[in-house]
């Protein structure tokens, strides 16, 4: 075999198998299960008032700094999340924007934190490990000391979650532990979440996925205008009850379903792409990507593939200097 | 404030004929009218003005009227705490005609009624007190044969202005409540087209009838209202927007039950039902009958039940939650949109920069390879030559 024909064949055979594998499909995983003890919340933006209790309890149980706003400092501005804030009450508004939940002329509050996905897509993308998902509880934590700073995570989160802090040269990821970080670990403690602990009204319920689920399920089944008792803190032993009449919810639990379900679900009477969700379908993004990517590289595949195109490339630039040779 | 027509005004009031009628001394008089004028939030001069109006003894006589309640309003009244409250009422208005207070009964005193009605015609103050039942054409609550439909319509034909005091008189309090069996309404509703005064409250605080009323007596007129008949000076406020337990509130600190560690500590009482951040009131200011020491609802630990407010007070349940009407736009809410820190720009720079160095590499790989090509070339020239 001559050098020309080795280069040929084994050219031939780099693409055959890409082809072959291609052909093979690139197989995705399934989405993940939910964690065997999913802790999670529901927030219900009906039931919230906008006291904002569950902002400052936030920052008062992670020890976060208030957002000034300009020369404003006595008190928390923050607009949205970042490395100050893991928690905000955001609005929506429409028209006069004076009825509460309404479509038209209406506003609706919106609880903005971490939805701890079941298959969370920062987890899949971070190259280092330093984002987890928690095997029993299901909590996306972060680990600053294995964060090498790559911020790949923020473009992973389809919520625009996980925040960098860009004004330290030191900077790490900042986002919603579920208060189970390590010192603070409520959650461990046998404690509930600061913000579902300070909210009054239930909005931000407490409990295990499965039960807040079906809590969410009990309200949809309910019909506008009837009185129901909705249950405060924690939905599996809620330290209270206030009687209220049912909104006219929108049919779906966010997070049941959405990009593989969350831990953190939320309840809305106003369509959810209003409160800033985004367009996602109930395959998780990790599950395709994940999928592609271990495609790719299985049985050394992509550096074939890329050998053999360098092979090529290699083979057409020299030809003409073996020409010369020849002269 | 101009002294000198501060004396003038002070030299024109008769203050010993006040002592004499009053039975109070000339101090306690102009702290009184200086109390009330402050609580408006007016100067010394009308404080002035309201002694004068008050030392006048052509005073606007009242015919003051009880429908279905339980007296609370004048029981309040008569228990306001300067020691000559009650002399003063009495005397800075003329009260033609009070079922409770009048010392006469029966026909005589229905007799006096429409007497002062007739002579003063068009110039009485008429006060409310109680609802009017309008079923069955008003048949559950009759004076002296009459009934409460009749007595007020008859009494609000003639009257200078008309006072609704109480909730049952504003909008019709407790009995209005489902199923409201003998349909008690308030008198504004009763009385269509016709300016009526409310001061809601179950019981009212005397002073925001007092003030009200001094008003009148004062510049023969009434105060600003809103569109509930309610001085604006008394009820333009939540309680929630006053309340000394509002920080408590914007810090998630909250009592959960009686006597639990944060009710002894005064936290805020929305989760027991507090009706504060939907009732329009100026208790948490000027608390209740003016006992001192924290004498109202919230602060002597209990929800605010929401009394003065229609659709609120004996509606809600005590217990449940109130809607929080001052956290409506435009209160200062970020937007689903708001991002905190201009990050996509700072993302964008950051990709260019990252950007440029990438391109450097590629570039100088690309010309460092040109140029080893070049080399090779010259480098091989010679070595061809010399072949």
């Amino acid at each position: 075999m001559d050098r020309r024909n080795f280069f040929k064949t084994s050219l031939g055979a780099t693409v055959a198998s890409a082809a072959a594998l291609a052909a093979g499909g690139v197989q995705a995983r399934p989405n993940l299960d939910p964690a065997p003890e999913a802790v999670g919340m529901l927030y219900d933006a009906t039931l919230c008032v906008g006291c904002k209790a569950c902002v400052s309890k936030c920052k008062e149980v992670n020890g976060m700094p208030p957002v000034p706003m300009g020369q404003d400092t006595h008190a928390d501005f923050a607009l949205d999340l970042s490395a100050k804030t893991r928690n905000v009450i955001k609005i929506h508004t429409e028209g006069k924007g004076a009825v509460k939940d309404a479509a038209a002329d209406g506003f609706a509050f919106e609880k903005r934190s971490c939805m701890h996905c079941v298959d969370p897509g920062c987890v899949s993308v971070c190259p280092v490990s330093a984002l987890t998902r928690h095997p029993m509880t299901g909590i996306v934590s972060y680990n600053k000391d294995a964060c090498i700073g790559c911020r790949t995570c923020m473009t992973g989160c389809p919520y625009n979650v996980p925040q960098y802090d860009y004004d330290n040269p030191f900077g790490q990821i900042v986002k919603c532990e579920m208060c189970n970080q390590k010192g603070v670990e409520r959650i461990d403690k046998g404690l509930m979440t600061g913000c579902a602990e300070a909210c009054p009204t239930g909005a931000t319920l407490f409990g295990s996925r499965g039960a807040l689920l079906a809590e969410a399920k009990r309200r949809l089944a309910l019909k506008p205008g009837e009185t129901y008792a909705y249950p405060r803190g924690d939905v599996r032993k809620p330290d209270s009850f206030h009687e209220k009449a049912v909104p006219g919810y929108q049919k779906t639990v966010w997070g049941e379903k959405e990009a593989g379900g969350t831990n953190v679900m939320h309840l809305s009477a106003i369509p959810y792409d209003k409160l800033g969700m985004p367009p996602l379908g109930e395959r998780s993004y990790a599950s395709i990507s994940e999928g592609v990517q271990s495609t790719l590289y299985s049985y050394l595949a992509l550096p074939v593939v890329a050998l053999g195109g360098l092979t090529w490339l290699v083979k057409r630039n020299t030809s003409g200097e073996k020409e010369g040779g020849a002269e | 404030m101009d002294k000198q027509s501060d004396f003038a005004i002070e030299s024109s009031v008769d203050f010993t004929a006040v002592e004499r009628r009053l039975g109070v001394s000339r101090r306690t008089f102009l702290k009184f009218c200086t109390g009330v004028a402050a609580s408006f939030g007016l100067g010394t001069k009308a404080a002035y003005a309201m002694a004068q109006a008050i030392a006048n003894p052509g005073r606007p006589p009242v015919i003051w009227l009880h429908g279905q309640e339980c007296t609370g309003p004048t029981e309040s009244l008569l228990r306001s705490e300067q020691p000559s409250f009650e002399h003063l009422i009495l005397d800075l208005i003329s009260l033609d005609y009070h079922q409770t207070l009048d010392a006469g009964a029966g026909h005589r005193v229905e007799e006096i009624k429409r007497e002062a009605m007739k002579k003063h015609h068009g110039k009485y103050l008429l006060v409310i007190e109680g609802a009017i039942p309008l079923a069955q054409n008003g048949i559950f609550c009759k004076i002296g044969g009459q009934t409460m439909m009749d007595a007020t319509k008859e009494a609000a034909e003639g009257a200078a202005a008309i006072v609704a005091f109480g909730s049952c008189a504003s909008w019709g309090g407790v009995q209005s409540a489902s199923p409201n069996p003998t349909g008690a309404t308030g008198a504004p509703q009763f009385l269509q087209g016709k300016t009526v005064v409310t001061i809601p409250g179950c019981p009212p605080n005397p002073a925001n009838f007092l003030g009200t009323v001094l008003y009148f007596v004062t510049y023969g007129k009434l105060p600003p209202i809103d569109e509930k008949g309610r001085p604006k000076w008394a009820y333009s406020r939540l309680i929630h927007e006053n309340c000394y337990r509002r920080p408590h509130f914007d810090a998630g600190r909250f009592a959960t039950q009686f006597g639990d560690d944060g009710h002894r500590q005064g936290w805020c009482l929305y989760k027991l039902g507090c009706k504060g951040p939907e009732t329009y009131n100026n208790c948490p200011s000027l608390e209740y009958n003016n006992v001192g020491g924290g004498v109202w609802p919230i602060g002597v630990g209990h929800p605010c039940f929401g009394c003065s407010e229609q659709g609120t007070g004996f509606n809600k349940p005590m217990f449940s939650l109130a809607e929080v009407k001052t956290h409506t736009p435009p209160n200062a809410f970020p937007n689903i949109a708001d991002r905190q820190n201009p990050t996509s720009s700072t993302v964008v720079a950051a990709a260019a920069v990252a950007g440029v160095a990438v391109g450097a590499l590629l570039g100088a790989t690309a010309a460092a390879g040109k140029k080893l090509d070049g080399t090779q070339a010259e480098a091989g020239k010679p070595g061809d030559k010399g072949a």
